[in-house]
C-alpha cells in the first residue's frame, strides 16, 4: 500500500517536470485534434502520432501518448455526439444517445456530461490501476515461459473468438496477423522465413505500417467506396453548454456503474471496450426513471457508456504495463510505442525503470485533468475540424497516414506494404472481419512463439511442461473454454431457432 | 426479394466469400513451402519451421470454416461499392511510391496522393487542389526538417528550400 504511494508520488514528481507537462499539453491537444476526426479512433491516432515522438526521449514521447491516448479518447466521443460517426464500436452507445441529444439541441450537456464522467471514470481507473499494478507484478515475476505462453493463448482467443460476431472471422484475423508475425529473421537461429530474398522483410512488418496501413488507408478506401450511400450531417452545438441539476442527478451514478463496468473488463484480457460499454447502455436503460427518453437521447445513455469506455481504457494498461500484453488496438499501440526504444512493458520494466512507468501513470491522471478544463472550452475549435469538407479530410489523412512511414523508412518496400495493407484493411471492412485481432497476432505472435520454444528448450523438448505448471494448465484451459464457448452456444442458438 | 419459396429463404453461395477462403489456403500452402527451406538447428523442443506450419494448419482449417460459410452463405449482407474511387485512390498510392522511389521528393509525391484522393471524393478542383496540396505539404516538410530534424525524401522541390 505505502510503496504504492510512494512510487505513484515519485512518479508525479517525474510528472510535473515543466518540460513533461508540456509533452503532456502536446500530447492532448495532439490527441483531441486528430481524434476528434471522423473515422478516427483512438488506435490510429495514437499510430498517427507516433512519428512526432522518434526524436524524444522516452519518458517524455511516454508522457506525451499518455496524453494522445486519453484525448484521442476524448475527441472520438465528441464526433460520435456530433455526427454520429463512431469511430470505433466502443463509441457506439454514445453515439446512439449523444446524437439524439444533439439533434434536439441538447448537444452542449451531452458533450458535458461524456467530459466529466470520463474524467471520473479515468481518475478512478487509473487509481485502480496505480493500486493493482505492483500486486499484479508480484504475481507475474513468477511467471516461467510456458506461463507467458498460455497467457497468451488467452489473449489470442478473447481477443478474436469469443465475444466477436463470428468466431471464425475473428480468428482468421488473428491468424492473417500470425502469419505476418513469421516475416523476418527467426531470433533463435538467424534464419529469415517469409522474407522471399527481400532484404527489407528481413526486419519483419512493422507494427506502425500494419496499424496505418489497416485503419488509415482501409478506412479511406472504405469511405471512399461508399460516398454514394450517406451523407453524414454535423449538427451544431446550440444552447447552453453547460449541464442543469437536473443533469447531474441523471449522471452520477451512470458515471459510477459505467466505471465498476469498464475498469474490471478492461483489465482482464478480454479486450475491447465494447462489451462494458454495451452493459452499461443496457444497465442504465434499465434502472432508468425515464426509460421513454431512451432512444430519443437519454442522458444516461451518454453518461454510462462513456465513463465505461475511458475506464476499460485505463484497464486495458493493467496487462499492457504489467504483462506486456495489449488486449485492444489502441494498447497494442502503445505497446509498439514502447518497443521503438526497445523497451518491454512487464514486471522487469516496473524493477528497472520505475521513474518511466510511474511517470507514465502519474501523467494519466494529468491529461486527464488538462482534458477536463481543456476540452469543453475548446469545444467550438473541435466543431470546426469536424467541419472539414470530407474530400480534403481524408486527403489529409492519407497524407499524414503515408508520412509517418516516408519519415521513418523511406522505401519502396514498406510504402508498398502500407498500400498493401490499406487493400487488406478495405477488404475487411467490407466482409466484416475485426481489424484488431490482427495487429494483436502481429505483435504477440512472434513473443509467444519465443515463450513457447524457450518453454520446450527448458523441458528439453518435453511438450508435458506446458500443463505441469498450475497457471499455465490453468490459462490453457480458460483458453480452450474461451475458444469453444461461442461455438457451442452458436449450437444452442440454432437448436433453440429450430424449435419455434 | 423475389417471388421464391417464402418458407425456404434462397441462400446463394458467396462467391467472394470462396475467393477469400482459396487465398487463406494459397497462404497456408506458402507458408509449409517456405518452412520446408528452414533448418531445424534446436536439440531440443521446436526449431523455426514448427510455428510456420502451426499457423499453416490454423489456416487450412479456417480456409475450410469460412468456405463452408459461404457455401451457406451465410456472410453477413454487403452494400454495394463504387470501385472508381477506390482506383483512384490506390493510383496515388502508386503515384506516392513512384515518385519517392525515383527521387521526385515528398513534396510533389505527397500533393499527388492529395490531390488523386481529393478527387476520389468528388472535388473536381485540381488546380485548387493542387495549391493547397503543395503548400501543405511544404509546411509539413519544413515543419519535420527543421523543427524535429526527421529527414524526409527530397527532390528537385525540396533543394529550393
Amino acid at each position: 500500500m505505502m510503496d504504492t504511494f510512494a512510487a505513484l508520488a515519485h512518479g508525479m514528481a517525474v510528472a510535473v517536470q515543466p518540460m513533461n507537462l508540456l509533452y503532456a499539453l502536446i500530447g492532448v491537444f495532439l490527441g483531441t485534434a486528430v481524434g476528434v476526426l471522423p473515422g478516427i479512433g483512438p488506435a490510429l491516432t495514437v499510430a498517427l502520432l507516433l512519428p512526432v515522438t522518434y526524436k524524444l526521449d522516452p519518458g517524455g514521447s511516454l508522457i506525451m501518448f499518455a496524453g494522445i491516448y486519453y484525448g484521442g479518447m476524448y475527441g472520438g466521443s465528441t464526433t460520435a455526439i456530433l455526427i454520429n460517426t463512431p469511430g470505433e464500436s466502443a463509441s457506439m452507445a454514445t453515439a446512439l444517445e449523444g446524437n439524439k441529444m444533439a439533434k434536439a439541441g441538447r448537444g452542449g450537456p451531452a458533450l458535458a456530461t461524456s467530459a466529466i464522467g470520463s474524467f471520473v471514470a479515468g481518475t478512478i481507473a487509473t487509481i485502480g490501476l496505480a493500486f493493482l499494478a505492483p500486486w499484479l507484478v508480484d504475481f507475474a515475476v513468477r511467471f516461467g515461459p510456458e506461463d507467458y505462453f498460455a497467457l497468451m493463448c488467452v489473449a489470442f482467443v478473447t481477443v478474436s473468438a469469443t465475444f466477436g460476431d463470428s468466431p471464425i472471422r475473428g480468428l482468421t484475423s488473428l491468424f492473417i496477423g500470425l502469419t505476418l508475425g513469421l516475416v523476418g529473421i527467426d531470433k533463435l537461429t538467424g534464419q529469415a522465413r517469409l522474407a522471399f530474398g527481400v532484404p527489407e522483410l528481413l526486419d519483419g512488418v512493422e507494427v506502425t505500417t500494419l496499424a496505418v496501413g489497416l485503419f488509415a488507408v482501409g478506412e479511406a478506401l472504405y469511405v471512399a467506396s461508399r460516398r454514394h450511400h450517406t451523407e453524414e450531417k454535423l449538427e451544431p452545438v446550440r444552447g447552453s453548454l453547460w449541464m442543469t441539476k437536473e443533469d447531474w442527478k441523471r449522471s452520477w451514478k451512470p458515471w459510477l456503474r459505467g466505471t465498476m463496468f469498464g475498469f474490471p473488463i478492461g483489465a482482464l484480457p478480454a479486450g475491447g471496450a465494447e462489451i462494458p460499454t454495451f452493459l452499461s447502455y443496457s444497465t442504465e436503460k434499465r434502472l432508468t426513471k425515464h426509460p421513454e427518453e431512451f432512444g430519443k437521447g437519454a442522458i444516461e445513455g451518454v453518461a454510462g457508456p462513456e465513463a465505461a469506455n475511458n475506464a476499460s481504457a485505463a484497464g486495458t494498461l493493467v496487462p499492457l504495463l504489467t504483462l506486456g500484453l495489449p488486449t485492444s488496438a489502441t494498447a497494442a499501440m502503445m505497446l509498439a510505442g514502447f518497443q521503438q526504444y526497445g523497451l518491454n512493458p512487464g514486471p522487469l520494466l516496473f524493477a528497472e525503470r520505475p521513474d518511466l512507468v510511474w511517470g507514465l501513470i502519474a501523467s494519466l491522471f494529468i491529461a486527464n485533468c488538462m482534458l477536463l478544463v481543456l476540452n469543453l472550452p475548446l469545444v467550438g475549435l473541435w466543431v470546426r475540424l469536424l467541419a472539414i469538407p470530407q474530400p480534403w479530410l481524408y486527403a489529409g489523412i492519407l497524407v499524414f497516414a503515408t508520412m509517418g512511414t516516408i519519415a521513418a523508412k523511406p522505401s519502396m518496400v514498406e510504402l508498398s506494404m502500407l498500400a498493401g495493407f490499406g487493400v487488406l484493411g478495405f477488404l475487411m471492412r467490407r466482409f466484416d472481419f475485426p481489424i484488431a485481432p490482427v495487429v494483436v497476432g502481429l505483435i504477440l505472435g512472434p513473443i509467444a512463439e519465443s515463450q513457447l520454444r524457450r518453454a520446450l528448450a527448458i523441458s528439453l523438448g518435453d511438450p508435458v511442461t506446458l500443463v505441469q505448471s498450475p497457471i499455465s494448465a490453468t490459462l490453457l484451459a480458460v483458453a480452450l473454454i474461451a475458444l469453444l464457448a461461442p461455438f457451442m452456444l452458436k449450437g444452442l442458438g440454432r437448436f433453440k431457432a429450430n424449435e419455434d | 426479394m423475389t417471388s421464391g419459396d417464402p418458407v425456404q429463404p434462397p441462400r446463394r453461395v458467396d462467391r467472394a466469400g470462396i475467393v477469400i477462403a482459396a487465398l487463406l489456403a494459397a497462404t497456408a500452402a506458402v507458408l509449409v513451402w517456405d518452412a520446408r527451406g528452414l533448418q531445424s538447428t534446436a536439440m531440443y523442443g521446436m526449431g523455426p519451421e514448427a510455428m510456420p506450419v502451426v499457423v499453416a494448419s490454423g489456416l487450412a482449417l479456417l480456409a475450410i470454416g469460412n468456405f463452408v460459410d459461404a457455401l451457406r452463405g451465410s456472410l453477413p449482407a454487403r452494400e454495394s461499392a463504387d470501385p472508381v474511387p477506390v482506383v483512384l485512390i490506390l493510383v496515388g498510392l502508386a503515384l506516392l511510391i513512384a515518385i519517392i522511389g525515383f527521387g521526385g521528393g515528398f513534396i510533389l509525391a505527397t500533393s499527388a496522393l492529395f490531390v488523386t484522393t481529393s478527387a476520389a471524393f468528388g472535388r473536381r478542383a485540381i488546380l485548387v487542389d493542387s495549391v493547397i496540396a503543395i503548400v501543405m505539404s511544404t509546411l509539413i516538410y519544413l515543419a519535420f526538417d527543421r523543427l524535429l530534424t526527421l529527414s524526409l525524401p527530397t527532390g528537385p522541390l525540396e533543394r529550393l528550400l
